[in-house]
């Protein structure tokens, strides 16, 4: 209803967007923009600023782990007092991981990746002038803005920031004098979660609204391309579950500032019997863990739709399945609701719960498996691309597998027992959510960047930046698998000190290197993003000569996206390389009157009267080469 | 602003409707919250005889009921007058629902320091009975929410807006106030039943 009531106003709108465009200043373009494009790069470049300082942090401790005994006088030139000697302190190593894995989970791979493609692709792809609130979507990322300043502003009090770990179990978290950072740090911590809660919020209402409400003619949601749908999934489960995270968070600040005690209980602090009596530090794993378990699927999902629409555009192939690609999003956003508790199974919890949540945990590989089959069938002779862009989805896929497959050893409520909180479950997660969705992540840069910026990346660098990325991460997690099949514990200073460890010290070293050489690669990466932004070869319209809408769009980009009318969609976004065609690919806008010869009859399901026409020009074509191999 | 001028009236009403849909999203998410704060009563409380509510309910917490279930009606009124195009009427009762929705507040606050004197701080080695403060803090700061878009409705009634633009603000503020009233009402009877 509504895109057919936008259609026909839309001559009207071109004129004054372009009008309007030329009396925007400064501040309503590139700062307080309400433009989805605009908000999209904003999240984008903000998202890769996260990114750098969480790899940084990564190499400062990953420099501990792997010469744990060598003094560094660099370090402490640069961090003071928190590497005195040369050498980290156990308090700020512990803060380094905390706060890398919430950045890299929460920053980078949540709002960094949604964030982006949600604002970039939902409208364009859709056919819609921009969300259904904009300003909501501009609060949204001045919100995450907002967060990250705080996050990062943790950093410069006297206690340092927040060290519990990125779950922030109480009653580490709960206690300020626990350790150093359960203190300021720690409050700053949730005081900038609150705000990274509301800024996902207001962005997921937007997205779904925005996808049921405002899609163009013919859009129905069948023809919708599997980002779309991955970001819509995405956004649902978002809203679902961040809530509960405010409430374990606000509880645990009522424990941390007001003296209740949600969470804890029998409690000695330096000699001294804490008051708080009664609380139950389990009830915060169970609400951290109903948001934490979703949430790394709302980190691989909008993966795995970005991976979807580059594998097939580049291998010029449909997408293999695409029923069963969309099913197994819903099966896994519906699935996810209900695993939370395999991060719990040594919490003391009954066996017979964890054998219900040890079964969910498993069916969830089915959809997961799905969707890789999916992928590597869509590959099969295909007429692949070896663009940057899907050399990255390539590698999610690998990613995807081999850290799925230890997520299976994991489910496990009889493994894990051996398993959990070693270095093996570190190997699993940056697998399968940090290294697949970042590398899903990129390859969405790589493909959409003449899309954001009118400008081309440089290819060869791309793939110097590929081959790094992709090596280097498996030279740094695959050893840890090892490591934690051997017992290694996660999360420890220094492995020096246990004898059993020892051993594994130059296994450190050599990962320490393979996390720098990586780390160093990165940097083709920054190059190639931030130059061609500014001298990157001009963009074509559809350089990846792709069928979904946002290459309808012309390069100079335009408030309300399409210069005159929203173009209708008559066919489903995967016509690649279709029997019967001269070209191989069919934009979504083309009708099928003019591709009368590649028609299925398929196409036109059920429809009587377009099979009859369709027939007919078959029955004539038919007649007029007869005529022709005559003469 | 230039050019929301220039948007043709039929476009500006057909972008209502998906802002109307972020409304009853946003009521999905608060119903969220809720589900996890009461959830994580049943999971604190779970059958340990040492927890849960010890003490009587505050009868507040009755008055409360009362006062927001009219104050349902008295909403209902205002938007049934904003419908008939009749705005002295709309605003006489969008001013009686803000009074009782400032009354529920007043009632609310009684019900915490009976509380409090029966024995039942915030602060308690019981947390089941700091969940009583929580539902009701929340469900408060919902409550400040849904006073604020009343005020705005009404100021903005005031100044003359548009009527499709009256209706719209009517439609979101009426939709949220009707939800709290639901949502007073789960909390109650989750709280009677676990007395």
């Amino acid at each position: 209803m509504s895109s057919t009531a936008i259609n026909h106003t839309l001559e009207h709108s071109g004129h004054a967007h372009d009008e309007h465009a030329h009396h925007q200043s400064f501040l309503t373009k590139y700062i307080f923009s309400t433009d989805h494009k605009m908000i999209a790069k904003q999240f984008l470049i903000t998202g890769i600023i996260m990114a750098v300082i969480g790899m940084f942090l990564s190499i400062l401790f990953r420099i501990q782990l792997g010469w744990p005994d060598q003094s560094f006088p660099l370090l402490e030139t640069f961090l003071g007092k928190w590497a005195e000697g040369g050498r980290i302190k156990p308090d700020f190593y512990l803060s380094l991981v905390t706060i890398h894995g919430t950045i890299m989970v929460f920053f980078v791979l949540t709002a960094g990746l949604s964030g982006t493609f949600s604002n970039l692709l939902i409208p364009l792809q859709l056919g819609a002038r921009d969300m259904a609130s904009p300003l909501v979507n501009m609060l949204s990322y001045w919100f995450f803005f907002t967060a990250c300043v705080i996050m990062m502003g943790s950093f410069f009090t006297e206690t340092g920031p927040a060290s519990a770990g990125w779950t922030i179990y109480p009653p580490l978290s709960a206690l300020p004098k626990a350790i150093s950072g359960s203190g300021i740090g720690m409050t700053l911590w949730l005081i900038s979660m609150v705000f990274f809660i509301a800024s996902s919020l207001m962005g997921a209402l937007n997205y779904i609204s925005t996808i049921l409400n405002m899609r163009t003619k013919g859009m129905d949601l069948w023809k919708m391309p599997l980002t779309i749908w991955a970001l819509f999934l995405t956004a649902i489960l978002g809203t679902l579950s961040f809530p509960v995270l405010v409430a374990g968070v606000v509880l645990l600040i009522f424990d941390r500032s007001f003296g209740t005690s949600f969470y804890l209980s029998d409690l000695v602090v330096q000699g001294q019997i804490l008051p708080q009596q009664g609380g139950s530090p389990i009830l915060f794993q169970h609400l951290f863990w109903f948001l934490g378990h979703p949430e790394v699927y709302i980190v691989i999902m909008p993966a795995l739709g970005i991976t979807s629409e580059v594998i097939a555009t580049n291998s010029r192939k449909p997408i293999f399945g695409y029923h069963a690609m969309v099913y197994s999003l819903i099966g896994i956003t519906v699935l996810s609701f209900i695993v939370w508790g395999h991060h719990m199974f040594v919490t003391g919890m009954s066996p017979f719960l964890g054998g219900v949540f040890m079964i969910t945990t498993l069916i969830i590989a089915v959809p997961s498996a799905v969707k890789t089959f999916n992928y590597l069938a869509t590959l099969w002779r295909g007429n692949i691309r070896f663009t940057p862009a899907m050399l990255f989805a390539i590698g999610l896929v690998s990613f995807f597998i081999s850290g799925g497959l230890t997520g299976i050893f994991l489910g496990n409520a009889a493994l894990d027992i051996n398993l959990h909180d070693t270095y093996f479950v570190v190997a699993h997660f940056h697998l399968v959510m940090g290294s697949a969705a970042i590398c899903g992540m990129l390859s969405g840069v790589y493909h959409w960047f003449p899309k954001m910026f009118g400008r081309m990346m440089d290819e060869k660098l791309g793939y110097l930046h590929f081959w790094f990325t992709f090596i280097g991460a498996y030279l740094v997690f695959f050893p840890m698998h090892f490591m934690g099949l051997d017992g290694v514990p996660r999360r420890y200073y220094a492995f020096t000190e246990f004898e059993f460890m020892k051993e594994w010290l130059t296994v450190n070293t050599f990962i320490s290197w393979a996390a720098i050489i990586s780390a160093l690669g990165q940097v083709a990466f920054l190059w190639n993003f931030f130059h061609s932004i500014f001298y990157g070869k001009r963009a074509t319209q559809n350089p990846w000569q792709s069928n979904t809408l946002e290459w309808t769009t012309p390069v100079e980009h335009l408030h309300g996206n399409w210069p005159g009318e929203i173009p209708t969609v008559y066919r489903w976004p995967y016509d690649y390389s279709k029997p019967g065609s001269p070209v191989d690919f069919i934009p979504q806008t083309i009708p099928f009157s003019e591709t009368m010869s590649s028609n299925f009859s398929h196409d036109f399901e059920g429809n009587p009267e377009a099979e009859r026409i369709q027939l007919e020009w078959q029955k004539n074509d038919e007649a007029e080469r007869l005529a022709e191999d005559k003469v | 602003m230039l050019y929301m001028t220039k948007i043709p009236l039929e476009q500006e009403i057909q972008s209502l409707k998906p802002k109307k849909f972020l409304m009853w999203l946003f009521i999905i998410t608060s119903c969220m919250l809720f589900a996890a704060l009461t959830s994580a009563y049943i999971v604190y409380t779970g059958g340990n005889p040492t927890r849960g509510i010890k003490v009587q309910l505050p009868v507040a917490f009755l008055y409360s009921s009362c006062l927001i279930i009219i104050s349902s009606l008295t909403m209902h009124y205002a938007f049934k007058a904003t419908k008939e195009l009749q705005f002295a009427k709309q605003r006489l009762f969008l001013a009686l629902t803000i009074l009782l929705g400032f009354a529920f507040f007043a009632s609310q606050w009684i019900a915490w320091t009976v509380l409090f004197e029966s024995g039942a701080p915030f602060v308690n080695s019981n947390a089941s009975e700091s969940f009583i403060y929580v539902f009701s803090a929340f469900h408060i700061l919902h409550i400040f929410a849904g006073i604020g878009m009343m005020v705005y409705t009404f100021i903005k009634q005031n100044k003359g807006i548009p009527q499709y633009r009256n209706m719209f603000n009517m439609e979101l503020t009426s939709l949220f106030w009707h939800f709290l009233d639901i949502l007073w009402i789960y909390l109650y009877v989750f709280l009677l039943l676990n007395q």
